[in-house]
């Protein structure tokens, strides 16, 4: 672990970030590009707080996952619009390029993954549980020109095939490594043809797509409470350590832990 | 630093002022948050310990547990994640009640709590904040057995503090001669945790 990850000494400081750009990755989910001056670095599974000000004063604060790598200068966040959702609303609605608003972190440093703690890997996630879990993968591809050296598996679940967030980007990232296996559950609307999962996430198809117990791979499982408690509740069910699965949850809230 | 961010208007609830601490917001739900599976310890091989400097211990089994007084309550909780929820009504056995028996059968009390649970969590709290009807093991919520994914059969209540502290799965409370940083705490999450004074991380006031 290094210093970002074991909790610095120092205050987490608010920081100003202004928007670079914004990308619409679904229909309900966008990313920020955000420039961070100041920003302290961070690990593959970091996330930070949000801090919105109105016109009289009034604060909201939410936390989001950090889908940019470390290697990566501006900072990228992926937020759902929630409904209702006080803050993701404004994020995925009225704010544009320019527009500034302040963040501090990075914080965690349980959920998250660096080269040198090594694999196997086996990433699972559900709908924006993907965004730590992308930024894990992101660092991999950077910092491991072997990447055979941490083999990786992911699992993702999503409800369409259009809800899919950085769908392109993971087809690339598995075309070009031979040693990352990336394998979709579409739970409400297969496409047309699809041959792929059409279920939620369970022990057969755990089964199936995690690595063996006995090859002793790093989990990382974040998605909605009950993907998360389930899938974790299932893998020790088929004999994984307790102790290699690491949990963060997105409540129906909209906060991530 | 004041960030006018533009365009943002907020959603302000009438009559929640002076309940939410500083970043919080209202839920209805009861979000679950754990760093790992859920642990499932059978009710014949539960107990619960209190440990002091010496290593001597006090040890109730579930059943003998179930035997001692209980109290009710009910507490606004505070999410370090920025939820809160208000009316949580909790019943299981005061710490007053747990520290008195355990004193009895010459276990000596120390200023900190190190809270040791199931799955490998810990959580430090100050003894004067679990003390005098400020916490309690809870083993029932809202009538009804509290649920695994929520910290059951039983979780530590410290309300007044960020809901880390209240420690889901809790087997244990040692005693400590001078505050330790439990798991959370040693990944940059504040020492103490007041949520009216905003201590969320490290170096927060």
């Amino acid at each position: 672990m290094t210093d970002v990850a074991a909790g610095a000494s120092t205050r987490v400081e608010w920081r100003v970030a202004t928007v670079l750009s914004v990308f619409e990755e679904t229909q309900s989910v966008r990313t920020l590009l955000l420039d961070v001056p100041g920003w302290p670095g961070h690990l593959a599974g970091h996330h930070v707080d949000v801090r919105l000000t109105a016109e009289d004063g009034y604060q909201a604060q939410r936390s989001y996952s950090i889908a940019s790598p470390p290697e990566e200068t501006t900072l990228a966040l992926t937020v759902e619009r929630l409904e209702d959702g006080e803050v993701s609303s404004y994020l995925c609605g009225e704010l544009r390029e320019g527009d500034r608003f302040e963040l501090r972190g990075p914080i965690g440093g349980y959920f998250v993954w660096d080269v040198s703690d090594g694999g196997p890997l086996m990433l699972i996630g559900g709908g924006s549980g993907i965004v730590p879990l992308m930024a894990m993968l992101r660092h991999r591809a950077i910092a491991l020109p072997q990447h055979a050296s941490v083999p990786t598996r992911l699992l993702y679940s999503s409800r369409r095939w259009d809800d899919v967030i950085y769908r392109r980007e993971l087809e690339r990232l598995s075309a070009s490594d031979e040693s990352l296996r990336i394998t979709h559950a579409i739970t409400r609307e297969p496409p047309a043809g699809w041959r792929g999962y059409s279920r939620r996430i369970d022990r057969a198809m755990l089964a199936e797509v995690a690595w063996q117990p006995s090859e002793q791979a790093r989990i990382f499982v974040c998605g909605s409470t009950p993907l998360v408690e389930a899938v974790a509740t299932e893998l020790v069910a088929l004999g994984h350590s307790p102790d290699s699965i690491r949990t963060e949850r997105f409540g129906p809230t909209g906060s991530t832990s | 630093m004041r960030l006018v961010s533009r365009g943002f208007r907020g959603k302000r609830v009438p009559g929640q002022a002076g309940r939410l601490p500083p970043g919080q917001y209202e839920t209805r739900d009861f979000p679950v948050l754990s760093a790992g599976p859920t642990p499932r310890t059978p009710l014949a091989q539960w107990d619960f310990t209190l440990r002091d400097l010496d290593g001597r211990a006090a040890r109730w089994s579930w059943s003998e547990f179930q035997m001692l007084p209980r109290v009710t309550r009910t507490a606004d909780i505070h999410c370090v994640t920025k939820w809160s929820k208000f009316d949580t009504r909790w019943e299981g056995v005061s710490i007053d009640t747990l520290v008195g028996e355990a004193e009895t059968q010459g276990i000596v009390p120390a200023p900190y709590v190190m809270a040791v649970c199931d799955g490998g969590y810990t959580t430090n709290v100050p003894l004067a904040d679990l003390v005098d009807a400020k916490a309690m093991i809870a083993f029932i919520y809202e009538g009804s057995p509290l649920d695994p994914e929520h910290g059951g059969p039983a979780r530590l209540l410290v309300p007044h503090l960020y809901f880390w502290k209240s420690a889901k799965w809790v087997r244990e409370l040692r005693f400590m001669d001078q505050d330790e940083a439990g798991f959370w705490e040693s990944y940059g999450y504040h020492i103490y945790g007041d949520p009216w004074r905003e201590q969320r991380y490290t170096g927060d006031p």
